[in-house]
C-alpha cells in the first residue's frame, strides 16, 4: 500500500519519509528521519502477551500478571532500543571504482555509529537494485557496506536511494530510514567483445612513428613510476631487492597508435562506436601499446599506462553524456 | 575496522548451532520444573526431540519431514490421552505445550521460526505459576526470562558475542522494570475466572475437609504447608487461647463425622469480652468456603457469610490466597444461650447399636451426676486418668470405633478424643458437636506474624449447657495437656516421627525458616495477594477515590507515556553527547567563519588552518596551535584529557584580530 502511495504521489512520499535530494558529504540520521513500526514478530509477540494476560486473569495468577507486564515493558524498551540502533548514524560515501556498462558498480558506504555503543545488525539495501548487506557497526568504529548497483548505461551512475533498516535487539520492531548520498560511479561503455584487434600502425593512416622505447626487446631496468603498467614491473627483481623496477624495451612495434572515431565504418551508431573504441583501448592496454584517442571535438595524446587508459575510457564514458 | 558483513537479514538466516543451543538451554530451564510432574516417558520424549534437533544442526542433517512431525505429535497426544484420559486438563495441557515446543524446534529453520520458539518459552513460564508462585519459582523463572531474552537478541544479531547479548538483555530488562511495575500496580484488575477452568485446576490444595473420620486429621497434621497467616495489631493471644474455629461437624454415622446442611444466620457484632484482638488473616487457597477466625469472631469480614453454628463462610470456595480483617474476643459476654430445638435434637443424634460400652459408661456417669456440667467434668476426668497416648499414627479401628479407642487401643489423635467425647456427651443426653480448625500456630519473632500450618489442624468439642449456651471443651487438652500448652512437637511421645520442621534438634533451621517465612508473607501480601481490592487501597493512598478502570487506565497511560519519553530522552542524550574534541573544533570553525574564513567541505583541518592563518595573520600563531592540537587529538594515536582541556581553553580564548 505504501509502495503504491509512493509511486502515485512522489511528493507526498518525499514529505512523509523525509526523502531528500542527494545530500552532500556525511549524512546523519537524525531522530526525525528514523521510522519505526512493529514487525511481523512484534504482532505475534503482542498476541502472546494478550493470551498471557487472559490466562493470568482467568487463573488469578499474580506472577502471571508480573510476567505479562514485564514482557510488555520489554517490548516498549525494545522499541526505543531499535530506534536508537539507527539514530544518529553518520553515513559517508567512499570512492566507487569505475566499471563497464553491463557490470555492477560497487558503492562503498561507511557507517559511523559514534563512540557510545555498538549498533549490531544494520541492513543496508539499495531500493532499486535490491542488493543488500548486513553489518555490525562497532562502537567508535566504522563498518563498510558495499552495495552493488547494475550499471546499464555509460556515463555517471548515481547511487540512488538506500534504505537502512534494523530490527535489533528483539526483532519486534523494524526501524528504517532512507538516505540518498551524493555519490556516483563512472560507467565506461561496454567494450565490444568481438572487437577487431587494434588497427595496425599502417592502417592508422600513417600514424606510425618509431619510438625510442617499445615493447619488443628488453633494454634494461629503470626506477618504477606510478604510471607504469604492472605488467612491466620486474617482479623478480622486486622480490630480490624490495625496490620497484620497471623493465624497459625498445622495438619497432612500440608504435604510436591512434584510436580514431572517424576511422570506424559510417554505418555504426555512436554507442557502437564507443563500445568498439573501448574494446580497442583495452586491447591496446593489454598489448602495452602507446596509443592516443580521437573523438569528435576532443583528443587525448598518445601515452602509455593505466592512468592513460582510464582517461581514455572516461572520455568515452562521458562522450556527449547527459 | 570492518566487521564481517552478511548478505541476508538476520531473521531469515538459518539458525546457527550457537543460537539453537541457547534456545534449547533456556527452554530446558522453563520446563525443568514440569519434568517432576510429567510422566517420565513424556519427559524423555521431549528431551529426545530437543536432542534430535540439535543433532540435525551439528551434523547438517536434514530436518524431519512435516508428516513425520505430525505423526510424532499424534502418537504423543494419544499417549497423553491414555495417561490422563483427556487432553484439556491443566496437567495434560501443559505437557502438550512442552511437547509442542520440542516439535516446533524440529521445524525451525530460520531465526524467525526460532523467535516463535522463544515466544513459546515465554509462554511456558506462566504454566509453572499454575503450580507454584513461590519466590524460588519466581527467581528461577526470572533467570529463564533473562536467558530467553538474550537468546532472542542473539537471533537479531547472530554475529555478536553472547556476552554482549547478555549485557543488552540486562539493559533491556532494567528498562522494562519501571513500565512493568506501573502496569502491575495500575493495570485495571479484573477478578477471574473469565470462563470455566479445567476440572483439575484446584486439585492438590490441602486443608480441612467437610468430614472427619479417624485418621484423616492426623494425616493432615503431617503436612508443613501453611494454612493461613495472621497478623495482629498490638498483642498476640497466648498459645492456649489460639483456637481457630473452622467447620463444625454435627452428624455421626458411627465412624466419621460430617457437617450436614449448613444454616445461614444473621450476624450480630459482639461487644465487650475479656480479650479483644484486631487482626488480618492471609488465607491460603483451600478450595472450600470456610474462613478461619480466632474464637470468637466479633465482626464479620467483608463479603463473608455467617452460619447458625458460628462458621464464617466465603461466598465462593477460596481458590486464591485471600486476605480478610476481623476482630475476635475471648470469652464474650452476651452470647446467645438459647438454641433452636431442632438443632439441639440434631446434636443428640447418634447411630443406634454401636459402641455399647461407651453408651453404658455415659449412662453410669449420668446416673452419678446431678447436672450436665458434672457429667462433663466426670467425662473429662475419665479421659485424663485413662492414660491415653497421643500419636500421629493411631492404630486402625473397627466398627465400634469409639469403644475400641476408649477401652482397647487407647491411642489416638485429636479426632479420636473429640469424637469419643462428643459421642459420650450425646449418649449421656447432652447436646454436643465436633468443631474442627487449627490450634496454636507459630509466632514468627521476625515480623510478629503467626503462621498456622496444616500440622496445627485440630478437633475439639462444643457442649450445650442450659443457661450457658455452647461451651468449648477440648478433650485432647484434658488427656494430653502438652498439646495445647506447647504444640504438637512436645505433646507427641519421644520417637514418634514428627513433621520435619517441628523437630527440636533443627533449631537453626527453624530460625532460618522464620526469616524466610517473614519474607514469604510480604511476598504473599504484596505480590501474590495483589487483587482489585488492594488496587483500590493503593489508589486511595495515591489520593484517587473510587478508582475505576477509567481513572486507572488514565493514570497508567500517563505514567507509561512519561516513562517512554524518559527512555527516549535517555537514548537521545546518549547519542547527542558530542565528542568534546569535535565540539571544540566546531566552535573554532564557527569563530573563523564569522570572520569570513569558512571551511569548505573537502578541506582538511591542516589546509583550512593554513588558509585561515594566511587570511588572519594577526592570529596566525593561535590558529595554527589549535589546528595542530586538534589534528594530534583527532588523528594521533592517543587522546589525553589534559590535551582536550587545553584545546577547549585555547578555542574559548581565541580572539581573532
Amino acid at each position: 500500500m505504501i509502495g503504491a502511495l509512493i509511486e502515485r504521489y512522489p511528493r507526498f512520499a518525499n514529505w512523509l519519509y523525509g526523502f531528500t535530494p542527494p545530500e552532500h558529504g556525511t549524512v546523519v540520521l537524525v531522530h526525525r528521519r528514523v521510522y519505526i513500526v512493529p514487525a511481523r514478530l512484534g504482532w505475534l509477540f503482542a498476541a502472546t502477551l494478550a493470551i498471557l494476560l487472559i490466562g493470568s486473569i482467568n487463573y488469578a495468577l499474580s506472577l502471571g500478571f508480573a510476567l505479562t507486564f514485564l514482557l510488555a515493558g520489554l517490548g516498549l524498551a525494545g522499541m526505543v532500543h531499535t530506534a536508537r540502533n539507527l539514530a544518529r548514524i553518520a553515513i559517508s560515501v567512499g570512492r566507487a571504482e569505475p566499471v563497464f556498462a553491463g557490470e555492477s558498480a560497487q558503492f562503498r558506504l561507511y557507517l559511523d555509529g559514534g563512540p557510545g555503543f555498538d549498533r549490531p545488525a544494520i541492513l543496508a539495501r539499495h531500493l532499486v537494485a535490491g542488493s543488500q548487506l548486513v553489518v555490525d557497526v562497532p562502537a567508535g568504529g566504522l563498518a563498510e557496506v558495499v552495495l552493488a548497483v547494475p550499471a546499464a548505461r555509460r556515463g555517471w551512475l548515481p547511487l540512488g536511494r538506500v534504505m537502512l533498516e534494523t530490527r535489533f535487539p528483539l526483532g519486534l520492531f523494524r526501524a528504517w530510514s532512507y538516505i540518498e548520498p551524493d555519490a556516483r560511479c563512472l560507467v565506461y561503455p561496454q567494450p565490444e567483445r568481438s572487437a577487431l584487434p587494434p588497427p595496425s600502425a599502417e592502417a592508422a593512416a600513417g600514424a606510425l612513428r618509431t619510438q625510442t622505447t617499445g615493447n619488443d626487446d628488453f633494454a634494461g631496468l629503470r626506477g618504477y613510476q606510478p604510471s607504469d603498467s604492472p605488467r612491466h614491473v620486474a617482479w623478480k627483481a622486486v622480490a630480490r631487492s624490495d625496490v620497484m623496477l620497471t623493465k624497459q624495451f625498445t622495438g619497432e612495434a612500440a608504435a604510436e597508435l591512434w584510436l580514431d572515431w572517424r576511422l570506424l565504418p559510417a554505418r555504426m551508431g555512436p554507442e557502437q562506436r564507443l563500445s568498439r573504441l573501448a574494446g580497442w583501448v583495452l586491447a591496446a592496454e593489454r598489448a602495452g601499446a602507446h596509443y592516443g584517442l580521437r573523438l569528435p571535438g576532443s583528443e587525448i595524446a598518445p601515452r602509455r599506462g593505466d592512468s592513460h587508459g582510464a582517461a581514455c575510457l572516461q572520455a568515452l564514458a562521458l562522450y556527449q553524456a547527459s | 575496522m570492518t566487521q564481517a558483513a552478511h548478505p541476508l537479514a538476520p531473521e531469515v538466516r538459518l539458525v546457527s548451532t550457537r543460537d539453537l543451543a541457547w534456545l534449547i538451554g533456556s527452554l530446558l530451564i522453563v520446563i525443568a520444573p514440569h519434568t517432576l510432574r510429567a510422566p517420565w516417558w513424556l519427559t524423555v520424549l521431549t528431551l529426545c526431540l530437543f536432542g534430535w534437533r540439535f543433532y540435525c544442526t551439528l551434523n547438517r542433517a536434514p530436518l524431519p519431514s512435516r508428516w513425520l512431525v505430525i505423526g510424532i505429535a499424534a502418537v504423543a497426544m494419544l499417549g497423553i490421552w491414555i495417561e490422563y484420559r483427556t487432553l484439556f486438563g491443566r496437567q495434560p495441557g501443559i505437557i502438550l505445550l512442552t511437547l509442542f515446543a520440542g516439535l516446533k524446534l524440529l521445524e525451525t529453520r530460520s531465526h524467525r521460526d526460532a523467535a516463535v520458539g522463544a515466544f513459546l518459552g515465554y509462554f511456558l513460564i506462566i504454566t509453572n505459576f499454575l503450580y507454584t508462585q513461590s519466590m524460588l519459582t519466581a527467581i528461577v523463572m526470572c533467570g529463564a526470562l533473562y536467558t530467553i531474552t538474550a537468546t532472542l537478541i542473539g537471533f537479531s544479531a547472530p554475529q555478536r558475542p553472547p556476552r554482549a547479548n547478555l549485557r543488552t538483555a540486562a539493559l533491556l530488562l532494567a528498562h522494562a522494570v519501571p513500565a512493568a511495575l506501573a502496569l502491575f500496580f495500575l493495570f485495571p484488575r479484573v477478578q477471574g475466572p473469565l470462563w470455566g477452568l479445567p476440572q483439575d485446576a484446584y486439585s492438590g490444595m490441602t486443608g480441612l475437609s467437610d468430614s472427619m473420620s479417624p485418621g484423616n486429621l492426623s494425616q493432615l497434621a503431617q503436612s508443613d504447608a501453611i494454612a493461613f497467616r495472621a497478623e495482629f495489631e498490638g498483642d498476640t493471644p497466648p498459645q492456649p487461647l489460639r483456637y481457630w474455629r473452622g467447620p463444625v461437624m454435627w452428624d455421626f454415622d458411627g465412624r466419621s463425622w460430617s457437617m450436614g446442611p449448613t444454616l445461614l444466620a444473621d450476624f450480630t457484632p459482639l461487644e465487650g469480652g475479656r480479650g479483644r484482638y484486631r487482626y488480618g488473616v492471609v488465607l491460603e487457597a483451600h478450595n472450600r468456603n470456610w474462613l478461619f477466625a480466632l474464637e470468637t469472631a466479633a465482626t464479620l469480614p467483608e463479603r463473608a457469610r455467617y452460619s447458625a453454628d458460628g462458621q464464617l463462610l466465603a461466598r465462593s470456595p477460596v481458590r486464591a490466597r485471600m486476605r480478610y480483617d476481623l476482630v475476635s474476643v475471648i470469652a464474650p459476654a452476651g452470647l446467645d444461650s438459647d438454641e433452636e430445638p431442632a438443632a439441639l435434637r440434631r446434636a443428640l443424634r447418634r447411630p443406634p447399636g454401636f459402641n455399647a460400652r461407651t453408651v453404658a459408661l455415659a449412662e453410669k456417669l449420668r446416673a452419678a451426676s446431678s447436672s450436665d456440667g458434672e457429667v462433663m467434668t466426670r467425662a473429662i476426668a475419665f479421659l485424663r486418668e485413662g492414660r491415653y497416648v497421643y500419636t500421629l499414627e493411631p492404630p486402625l479401628l473397627g466398627a465400634d470405633s469409639v469403644d475400641e479407642f476408649l477401652f482397647a487401643t487407647k491411642a489416638g489423635f485429636c479426632e479420636h478424643f473429640s469424637s469419643a467425647f462428643v459421642f459420650m456427651m450425646r449418649a449421656a443426653g447432652i447436646p454436643a458437636r465436633v468443631v474442627t480448625g487449627y490450634q496454636g500456630g507459630e509466632l514468627n519473632p521476625v515480623d510478629q506474624i503467626i503462621s498456622v500450618r496444616q500440622s496445627d489442624a485440630h478437633a475439639w468439642a462444643e457442649v450445650f449447657l442450659k443457661g450457658r449456651g455452647w461451651v468449648r471443651v477440648d478433650p485432647t487438652a484434658a488427656a494430653v495437656p502438652g498439646r495445647i500448652q506447647s504444640g504438637l512437637a512436645r505433646a507427641l511421645p519421644a520417637g514418634e516421627p514428627l513433621p520435619l520442621m517441628l523437630r527440636p534438634q533443627l533449631e537453626w533451621l527453624r530460625n532460618m525458616r522464620f526469616q524466610w517465612d517473614a519474607l514469604a508473607h510480604k511476598w504473599n501480601v504484596w505480590v501474590l495477594g495483589y487483587n482489585p481490592e488492594r488496587q483500590r487501597d493503593l489508589m486511595l493512598l495515591l489520593g484517587v477515590r473510587d478508582a475505576d478502570w477509567r481513572s486507572l487506565t488514565a493514570t497508567l497511560f500517563t505514567i507509561l507515556g512519561v516513562m517512554t519519553l524518559v527512555l527516549l530522552a535517555w537514548s537521545l542524550r546518549q547519542l547527542a553527547r558530542p565528542d568534546p574534541v569535535q565540539k571544540a573544533w566546531g566552535a573554532f570553525c564557527r569563530k573563523l567563519a564569522a570572520r569570513g574564513v569558512e571551511r569548505v567541505p573537502h578541506e582538511g583541518p591542516r589546509d583550512y588552518s593554513v588558509r585561515a592563518a594566511r587570511v588572519l595573520p594577526g592570529s596566525r600563531r593561535a590558529i595554527l596551535r589549535i589546528a595542530w592540537l586538534y589534528i594530534g587529538l583527532r588523528y594521533g594515536s592517543q587522546a589525553r584529557t589534559s590535551a582536550v582541556a587545553r584545546l577547549r581553553r585555547l578555542v574559548r580564548e581565541l580572539r581573532l584580530t
